[in-house]
């Protein structure tokens, strides 16, 4: 019932400071949207043409070009495989290590997270190129494609997102009593028992959050994609570029085709989000 | 977790195989014996190809059935993919330094020198060139375009193209001017006839560096300076180069023919504007497709050699770069014989006029070139200039660096520009010696 | 405080245990029992750290190897030939009274002050809104989903419709503060020239608030209940609530947040080569780009590698004094 933080009706200095904030906030986000549906369904002459908020003529021809213009549905495949791959493995990685790290002392513990931490400081396109060579060494010593292929990009972004995912997942596990567990110890559980029954329920709106953030780490990342990939792995994120071809750049396309692909992973948003909330208030603890 | 076990034995196999490729030395170039295979029946080659047309699906479309033709002749199979030009010089980055790559590639042929530099292609000796027809089988300012002078090339030219003036013809008739202008002066004075009512009177892309970099040589050459010396050694300081570059920025600065908002163009927009008549005039590579979709009717603009400084042009006083692709074959290809052959197909007579058709470029093979009439007006004209009167871009290992440097210099001066700052010859040769002092090495 | 848990477990461990060691005999097991007790925790850190040694460690120091070599284009096909070059590639990047030293640390300032204004502002943005929607409201579920799409969206488009509305002529931003707004006299450039800095800033906000916002909401999950209750009770209000438990509690939460914000815009590559392409106008030559184009676009690795060097080494101490500095207070307050 008490949904509210306090007991008391918040003031109307602070319902008008929400009111105002939330919606300037809210036209910050979507302006770009706007302009990026307006974009859409213009003729090509039209969308470098001076903006007007309400486009004529209208077309939809730009969302179906979009499937032959650039083989799309298909670069959304592989982004959707290769992110969705990256977030689990990635999140699936760090649970444990943050679990060891936030419950457990032992020796190297500093140094551990500090050398994880710090390789998110090297620039990427620095160890590009040793990596193509170690990928590509891989695959002529043992015959495991790393290069060129979804499996190879996979490995790489899990790791981008490792570190991150490792230092947030154990703040989220530092916020989780350390009575849960021992209780749970004590009961008779083993440790991974007690992470995943106590543990991973109690912070499952940080395991959410580092989830969405493992994907979009994978969703977005180009410099890697563009030179890892060929044209039967190529992920969105480079994709869409072919839209911009030597003698026409099809904007209206590239923005109808970010606004298709876009949909699920925004549907995706909004069903995450009520994980986001749920955590402690509905887990174990009252 | 059974999956983060199987990952994680991976990654430790992978480790040891990185320590053991660290110390097994370079060995990237995998059968370089080449052409000693005896049979390429049955052979299948990779073929990274450059996209030209309006899509890479395009390309798709017009490539495959070559090479079903290809395949029907020799018995070859060529793999197929189009790389989008954000990607291929990337990709070729890749290609070189791991060995893993295709066997036969196209590349920008300003590349040309830079590539070569790496040694990553096979060179076109007079031996291997011979199997696909000689250096006289193409045209000699398309081949003066495909490596470093006095060095074996490392690619041959497969398309081909220069620059023309693009000209509106109703804005032209509406102020009075019978005929394109054939020197700068006369463009200039054009130019500020045709400015008017928020229409200008060219068009350019300001914050393209190559654009700004093929526009700036030509107009160095036309006074008789040179980006580097005899020595491949950058010269971008002397007088011709700052006049140029400065000529080049005046027409936004003192001559105020371009609109100030050209200065941050660099995804084509000056197409768009030329072909809605924003701007009356301008210089382009086959422009043609680009303006049919942007809406421009192909009888709503006429095409003109580039004008000069003075005189006439020719291959002593040129008015455009030598633009185009090369192809070239990699060295690491286990299968050259058949690479070979690919490349002498795609350069065949009937091969280049086929593709250059298509793409609406112009075959550097000579036989192609005289057998095929030009399509239009356009491509009269383009090809004239391609033939007598385009020189190629400085053909140095440190082209690309120059292209990054000075290309940036001239953005920079058309921000400075478009803010109503004035362009000194100072100011120029400033930016010009630290885009110098920037190619290291 | 009430748990449930099964007790069906049979002893402290099993899981792990189980089909870890297959050689039933004592020795292996007493091993075992060893391992249990001090190694669990390296067990659990394993994966984690055999991928960052494959994908960030192993590479790292391949890097740092090569700042140490003169590879160019000339010796990239063969890089193990390519000669040595000492410290000449450092010195060529921290000569600041040369060419590329002076624009290395142009470029350096450059990547500070942007860092420092985008990195502070995603966090106030985000911070803001999730304390903004943390009670329950008409709207609120809609409200969190928009201000979670700018990252849903593809970077490469976003970016190029930001660019779209900075265009000069046409743009959406100009039209606003000009035309209809009047706030400028005359359109402004955003994509060259000073303006193109604060451009990068705001699309780089764009981008990343959402982050935090994400961040923050799932940190303000874990604020007990009954903290607020007690308070209101003691008769606080809700922006005394604000400043005295909600601030206090998202510490160790923004611990990590400003930090994860801080390494991702510093090295952020995406924005400003998408929006900007290999050459960023001067006043946003971010680190990012500049190394970039010193190394993959000039192919002069062993330059660009020593410049990123110098860059891991600025973030490291950064890193460090932030770290000691964030956690003496954290342990002081």
């Amino acid at each position: 019932m008490a949904k509210r933080r306090g007991l008391m009706a918040p003031p109307p200095s602070f319902l008008w400071t929400r009111r105002i904030v939330l919606t300037l906030l809210a036209l910050f986000a979507l302006v770009p949207v706007y302009v990026m549906i307006s974009s859409s369904v213009k003729p090509l002459q039209d969308v470098t043409s001076t903006f007007r908020w309400i486009p004529t003529p209208l077309t939809l021809a730009p969302y179906h070009d979009i499937w032959y213009t650039v083989p799309l549905a298909r670069y959304f495949l592989n982004s959707l495989i290769v992110s969705a791959s990256a977030a689990v493995l990635s999140v699936a990685v760090a649970v444990f290590a943050a679990y060891a790290v936030s419950r457990y002392g032992f020796r190297g513990k500093r140094i551990f997270t500090t050398a994880v931490l710090s390789t998110q400081m090297f620039p990427g396109i620095l160890f590009a190129l040793p990596l193509f060579l170690i990928f590509v060494s891989i695959g002529n010593a043992t015959g495991i494609p790393l290069f060129g292929s979804r499996g190879g990009l996979i490995i790489t972004y899990l790791t981008f997102s490792l570190p991150f995912a490792i230092w947030m997942l154990t703040s989220y596990f530092e916020s989780v009593p350390k009575a849960l567990d021992e209780a749970a110890l004590v009961d008779g559980c083993g440790p991974v028992r007690a992470l995943f029954r106590v543990v991973i329920p109690a912070a499952l709106p940080g395991i959410v959050a580092v989830t969405i953030y493992a994907f979009m780490t994978a969703w977005g990342e180009v410099l890697f994609a563009s030179v890892m990939t060929n044209n039967t792995t190529r992920t969105l994120a480079v994709g869409l570029a072919d839209y911009s071809t030597q003698n026409n750049v099809y904007w209206n396309q590239i923005m109808a085709a970010s606004l298709v692909v876009s949909v699920p992973v925004v549907a995706g948003f909004l069903i995450m989000q009520r994980y986001l909330v749920a955590g402690l208030t509905s887990g174990a603890v009252k | 977790m059974r999956i983060t076990r199987v990952s994680a034995v991976a990654a430790a196999a992978a480790s040891v195989c990185v320590l053991a490729a660290a110390c097994g030395g370079g060995s990237s170039s995998g059968g370089s014996g080449g052409g000693s295979a005896g049979s390429t029946k049955n052979a299948t080659i990779t073929y990274w190809a450059s996209n030209q047309g309006a899509s890479l699906q395009a390309d798709y479309n017009t490539l495959n059935p070559e090479l079903k033709k290809f395949k029907q002749q020799t018995g070859i199979t060529v793999k197929l993919q189009v790389i989008g030009w954000a990607d291929l010089l990337n990709r070729i980055l890749a290609a070189t330094t791991s060995g893993q790559g295709p066997d036969v590639v196209n590349i920008g042929n300003t590349w040309s020198a830079s590539l070569q530099a790496t040694g990553a292609f096979l060179p076109f000796d007079s031996n291997t060139i011979s199997q696909v027809g000689g250096t006289s089988h193409f045209l000699a300012s398309a081949m003066g375009s495909t490596g470093a002078a006095g060095q074996t090339p490392t690619a041959v030219p497969i398309y081909s193209l220069a620059y023309g003036l693009y000209y509106n013809k109703a804005e032209f008739k509406a102020a009075g001017i019978a005929n394109p202008p054939a020197t700068w002066d006369e463009m200039v004075a054009d130019g500020k006839k045709l400015t008017k009512g928020g229409n200008y009177g060219l068009a350019i892309e300001g914050a393209n560096p190559s654009e700004n970099i093929h526009n700036v040589f030509i107009l160095s050459k036309q006074k008789g300076g040179s980006f580097f010396d005899a020595s491949g050694n950058p010269t971008f300081t002397t007088a011709a180069n700052v006049a140029a570059v400065q000529q080049w920025v005046n027409f936004m600065a003192t001559d105020k023919i371009v609109n100030p908002g050209d200065a941050e163009y660099d995804q084509n927009q000056s197409l768009s504007d030329f072909a809605k008549g924003k701007a009356a005039m301008l210089l382009w590579q086959a422009a043609g497709t680009t303006l049919k979709a942007d809406g421009m009717a192909p009888d709503a603009y006429g095409v003109a050699a580039p004008p000069v400084e003075s005189g006439t042009p020719s291959a002593s006083n040129p008015d455009s770069m030598v633009a185009g692709i090369n192809i070239a074959v990699f060295k690491g290809s286990k299968n050259q014989a058949a690479a070979l052959k690919f490349v002498k197909f795609m350069t065949s007579q009937s091969e280049s006029t086929v593709l250059n058709g298509k793409y609406g470029s112009i075959p550097p093979v000579k036989a192609a070139l005289a057998a095929t009439p030009p399509a239009n007006q356009e491509q009269t004209v383009l090809r004239d200039v391609l033939s007598n009167s385009a020189v190629a871009l400085p053909q140095v290992p440190k082209e690309a660096q120059f292209e990054t440097t000075v290309g940036a210099a001239v953005k920079n001066l058309f921000a400075d520009a478009a803010a109503g700052k004035p362009v000194s010859a100072a100011t120029v040769k400033q930016q010009l010696a630290s885009a110098q002092a920037q190619m290291a090495g | 405080m009430t748990v449930s848990i099964r007790h069906d477990a049979p002893s402290a461990g099993s899981d792990t245990g189980r089909g870890r060691a297959p050689d039933p005999g004592r020795r292996s097991s007493r091993l075992w029992q060893r391992v249990r007790k001090g190694g669990l925790p390296y067990l659990f850190l394993l994966p984690a750290l055999l991928l960052e040694l494959l994908i960030h460690f192993i590479p790292m120091i391949f890097g740092i190897l090569i700042s140490f070599k003169q590879l160019t284009l000339f010796f990239i096909r063969n890089w193990q030939g390519a000669p040595w070059a000492g410290w000449s590639n450092y010195h060529v990047a921290v000569d600041f009274h040369a060419a590329i030293g002076s624009a290395l640390l142009h470029s350096f300032w450059v990547t500070c002050a942007f860092t420092v204004l985008a990195v502070g502002l995603s966090w106030l943005f985000g911070t803001v809104a999730a304390i903004l929607t943390q009670d329950t409201f008409r709207g609120r579920a809609v409200l969190r989903t928009i201000f979670l799409t700018p990252f849903a969206l593809p970077v490469y488009a976003s970016v190029i419709v930001w660019a779209f509305m900075f265009q000069y002529n046409n743009g959406l931003v100009n039209q606003l503060l000009h035309n209809t707004l009047g706030i400028t006299s005359k359109p402004s450039f955003w994509l060259i020239g000073h303006n193109s800095f604060f451009a990068l800033v705001i699309i780089s906000i764009w981008r990343n608030w959402p982050f935090a916002f994400l961040c923050v909401m799932a940190g303000l999950q874990g604020i007990p209940r009954d903290l607020y209750e007690a308070s209101a009770i003691d008769g606080a209000g809700i922006w005394q609530q604000i400043r005295k438990i909600t601030m206090p509690s998202l510490r160790a939460v923004n611990q990590v947040l400003v930090l994860v914000l801080f390494l991702w815009t510093f090295n952020d590559f995406t924005t400003p080569f998408v929006l900007f392409g290999s050459s960023a106008p001067s006043p946003a030559d971010v680190i990012s780009i500049h190394i970039y184009q010193a190394s993959f676009i000039t192919w002069n690795f062993g330059e660009g590698s020593a410049m990123s060097v110098l860059m891991l080494l600025f973030l490291l101490v950064v890193t460090a004094a932030y770290l000691l500095v964030t956690s003496r207070r954290s342990s002081n307050g």
